[in-house]
């Protein structure tokens, strides 16, 4: 039987990957139906009150999945990973129960008004929920990556009879990689829920459904995209320039990077390699010279520290996982910034227009295709970010085989079929469900609650109890 | 130093406290209905049953999530051995709390409804009975050597435990059938009062099994119990609770509406604060005081800033949606109809 070790770590991969896959679609959309509702609000357009209702059927479905999968995240520090809980609690902990009372709770507190209040309180009033519900959603991305970034950049603190005692709470949260970090991952999940909004969109258009309706939600996303897609590529270069200069052995795992280059000799860049840690070398590999010194450290002969010079011991493992992940997420990065040149270059010869949108067959089918793109690239991107963290659970202070709890295999495996039996079953019934709201399709008559801006904000919200309208 | 580190892990014992509290009657209502849905007879009925909780759940159980968080922050000692300590209860707990998020989300969609109904109702079973089994065995005592959990994953596979969780399983059925009687009328509501005095008759045996037991075999407790300052204000506590269940009885009896919730909260509060001032200053009997527990001042000052404050704020909105999904739910499907 595998030890514990490698089976807390298959644990914490399987269940982490998997919950990271609904708070991404959580935050972007909570945003795109406060944008929708205002414009409602503003307009008076009922089409944005549709969208809002159409599309917050799918919210419920991924926001469900997407707690139940998180809360068993929160216990499996203490279960899994004991040592790391009692040692790094003082900081991590805390941060946790930041993120449940100023993110979660305030999710929680208004969403059932979100969801099922819209003839109960006031137009305005389900506004404020709603974005009460956004602001909680992006808080958690905010608090969780604080916390993440904690253990690849600590500051703010040091050891003391072997647990870490914070000295300042601005430089433990505000660490290196903390800004960039947070950054990178809350555009992540615009720029995904953008692609799943968009790509949905010109789904229904594609097909001839609702295309004027579908039209007005697609002209949110691209526009949306078009800004966020390059500043995605600014904010992962700078997560990268932040890696090399905390974390070098994972910037030269990540890169297939061997040897420091000297000082005054620009770094090649390897395009495809094949990284051999036993050997300690790349098998093969296509460089381009001089690159890599400009992307890692922004300067023509910067030096970057090669793998070799580091002790083995502390080399990220599953060096081509890395490599190549790192290269996946990179070039969706670049082709979602080559489909919203595409999409500029249309939408400025009037291709977003009803009549005129649905002839531009190819480009609907790149927004159709990338629809699954940015959650792959957030997977990516998480291996990355934390198999290139190993072998350290907190960078350069603890390392994993230290932080692991002293618990029966058995107990350990057990627990890992138990998720995956559930989380199978979980994609399954989202997958049907899905499938069956967005088959269904909006409703285009549906009526909105009455609008009323010319009568000063009703006093009392609660509306007179009406279940069946 | 050490004056103000007590003084801080008391008052995040407090703080704990509430919110365990909090999450126990909110989610324990919740939980209730979740068990007493297997015992409805038709879809249309369960439907309604979902639909009286379709627009908090998630705030409810939320409060586990702010309590993992505030634990593992504020005593990081106590978080690491007890979730250690009870990995088999507690992975059972999420597991079945998988299974009933999932339901309420998707239950409504599905065509063949049998088996989320199941997973309603057997979720909502398997999670209190998990928590019940928890707690017993914490009252048991937790073996930890130095700041390390140092027992077997099984130490909760004994009678003790067990009693405890009859109790909490009916105590959160009464809390359920007490909530259904304020939010539903006929046909539900006349059966909801038979189950409420169904389970505040198994949670009253399981109590007082649970208080008598608790002293003879654990010593520490009885002498607690029995010292001097301290059983003044702990006797108190089980007569509170002994006059609630008769008050509850009568408003059962009365066809009260709201005030069967409000008695069976007392009884709740009342046990509680039993708990609370038996465990004290224990966090995880018999061995892990508060004080070897917790986090650094600085750390204890820092979260008292943030989420101390916030407390309030949160029962504040929470009260709101309450408020906002107020009166008798009379039809299934919580969707409200465009
Ligand atoms: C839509 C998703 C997406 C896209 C298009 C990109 N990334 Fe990314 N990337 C993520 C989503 C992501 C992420 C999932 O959000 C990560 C994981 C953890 C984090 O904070 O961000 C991440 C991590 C991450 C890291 C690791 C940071 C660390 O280990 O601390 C680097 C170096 C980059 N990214 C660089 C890039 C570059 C140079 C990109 C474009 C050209 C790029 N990413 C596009
Ligand atoms: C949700 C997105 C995330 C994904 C996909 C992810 C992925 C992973 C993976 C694949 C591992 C196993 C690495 C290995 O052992 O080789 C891991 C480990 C771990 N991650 Fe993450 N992670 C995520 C977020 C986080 C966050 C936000 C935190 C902290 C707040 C965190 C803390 C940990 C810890 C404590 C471990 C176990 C120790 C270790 O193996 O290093 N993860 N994660
Ligand atoms: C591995 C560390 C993580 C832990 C321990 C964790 C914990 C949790 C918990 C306990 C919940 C349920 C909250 C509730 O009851 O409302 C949850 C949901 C959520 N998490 Fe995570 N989470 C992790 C990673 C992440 C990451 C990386 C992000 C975002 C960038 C994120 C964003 C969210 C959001 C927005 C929700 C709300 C529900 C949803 O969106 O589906 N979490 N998480």
């Amino acid at each position: 039987m595998p030890d514990v070790l490698a089976l807390a770590r298959a644990q914490f991969a399987l269940t982490a990957m998997f919950h990271i896959i609904w708070p991404v679609l959580t935050i972007g959309l909570s945003l795109f139906l406060v944008v929708t509702e205002a414009l409602w609000i503003k307009t008076r357009d009922p089409d944005y009150y549709r969208h809002a209702r159409f599309w917050s059927k799918l919210f419920i479905l991924n926001f469900g999945v997407g707690v139940v999968t998180g809360v068993p995240l929160e216990f499996e520090f203490g279960a899994n990973w004991a040592p790391f809980s009692a040692a790094m609690g003082d900081f991590f902990g805390n941060i946790l129960g930041f993120e449940g009372a100023m993110a979660f709770m305030l999710e929680a507190g208004f969403l059932g008004i979100m969801l099922f209040g819209w003839r109960r309180v006031a137009p305005k009033i389900h506004l404020f929920a709603t974005c009460m519900v956004a602001a909680g959603a992006s808080m958690s991305a905010f608090w969780i990556i604080v916390a993440n970034s904690w253990m690849q950049t600590p500051a703010g603190g040091v050891m003391q009879n072997g647990r870490f005692v914070v000295q300042s709470y601005f430089d433990a949260m505000f660490n290196p990689a903390a800004l960039w970090g947070v950054g990178h991952m809350w555009f992540a999940c615009l720029e995904t829920s953008l692609l799943v909004i968009g790509g949905l969109s010109a789904w229904y258009i594609y097909r001839g459904r609702h295309t004027a309706f579908f039209l007005k939600s697609f002209k949110i996303a691209v526009a949306a995209a078009i800004l966020v897609a390059p500043l995605q590529i600014f904010l992962g270069d700078g997560s990268g320039t932040t890696v090399f200069k905390y974390q070098p052995a994972k910037g030269a795992a990540i890169e297939g990077f061997w040897h420091t280059n000297p000082p005054g000799v620009a770094a090649p860049w390897a395009i495809v390699a094949w990284p051999d840690k036993a050997r300690q070398r790349n098998d093969w590999a296509i460089e381009i010279p001089g690159v890599l010194s400009l992307l890692a450290t922004h300067s023509l002969t910067g030096q970057v520290q090669g793998l070799a010079d580091i002790p083995r011991q502390d080399q990220p493992p599953a060096l081509p996982l890395l490599f190549y992940t790192f290269r996946l997420m990179v070039a969706i990065g670049f082709f979602v910034f080559g489909l919203m040149l595409w999409s500029v270059w249309l939408w400025r010869r009037g291709a977003l227009t009803p009549g005129e949108v649905e002839r531009h067959r190819w480009w609907l089918r790149a927004w159709i295709f990338a629809v699954p793109l940015g959650y792959i690239a957030v997977e990516a991107g998480w291996i990355v970010r934390e198999v290139g963290r190993q072998p350290w659970v907190v960078h350069g202070i603890m390392r994993t085989e230290q932080a692991v709890s002293s618990l029966a295999p058995g107990t350990v495996l057990a627990s890992l079929l138990g998720y995956v039996v559930l989380y199978t079953l979980l994609v399954i019934a989202f997958l049907t469900f899905a499938r069956h709201v967005l088959r269904q399709g909006p409703d285009i008559k549906a009526e909105p609650p009455p609008l009323n801006p010319a009568a000063p904000l009703r006093v009392e919200a609660v509306m007179p109890d009406n279940p069946e309208d | 130093m050490d004056q103000v580190l007590s003084l801080l892990t008391n008052i995040w014992f407090g703080l704990l406290g509430v919110i365990l509290a909090l999450y126990v009657l909110l989610d324990g209502f919740t939980l209730g209905v979740g068990m007493l849905s297997l015992f409805s007879p038709t879809e249309e009925r369960r439907g309604i049953l979902m639909a009286t909780l379709g627009s908090v759940w998630d705030a409810n159980e939320t409060w586990l999530v702010l309590l993992g968080g505030a634990l593992f922050g504020a005593f990081p000692i106590a978080y690491s051995v007890l979730l250690q300590a009870l990995y088999i209860p507690v992975s059972l707990m999420l597991g079945g709390l998988i299974l009933r998020g999932a339901a309420f989300e998707v239950r409504e969609h599905a065509r063949n409804k049998h088996f989320w109904n199941l997973a309603f109702g057997l979720g909502s079973l398997v999670t209190a009975l998990s928590q019940g089994l928890a707690l017993g065995t914490v009252l048991q005592g937790i073996p930890v050597q130095g700041t390390s959990f140092a027992g077997s994953a099984w130490i909760w596979l004994k009678p003790f435990p067990f009693i405890v969780a009859c109790g909490v399983i009916s105590g959160y059925a009464l809390l359920g059938a007490t909530y259904l009687v304020l939010r539903t009328g006929a046909p539900i509501q006349p059966r909801a009062r038979l189950a409420a005095r169904f389970a505040a008759l198994f949670t009253l045996a399981a109590a007082a099994t649970v208080t008598i037991w608790t002293p003879f075999i654990y010593p520490q407790v009885a002498a607690k119990w029995f010292s001097v300052p301290a059983i003044y204000y702990i006797a108190p506590l089980p007569l509170t609770a002994l006059l609630a269940f008769l008050m509850l009885w009568r408003a059962l009896a009365r066809n009260q509406e709201g005030m069967p919730f409000v008695w069976t909260v007392v009884i709740f509060m009342a046990s509680f604060a039993g708990l609370a001032v038996s465990l004290h200053p224990y966090i995880v009997p018999p061995a892990l005081t508060l004080t070897a527990a917790a986090a650094s001042p600085i750390t204890l000052i820092f979260m008292l800033t943030g989420i101390g404050m916030l407390l309030p704020v949160m029962m504040i909105y929470n009260g709101y949606q309450y408020l906002v999904f107020r009166g008798k739910v009379h039809t299934s499907g919580y969707q409200d109809s465009h």
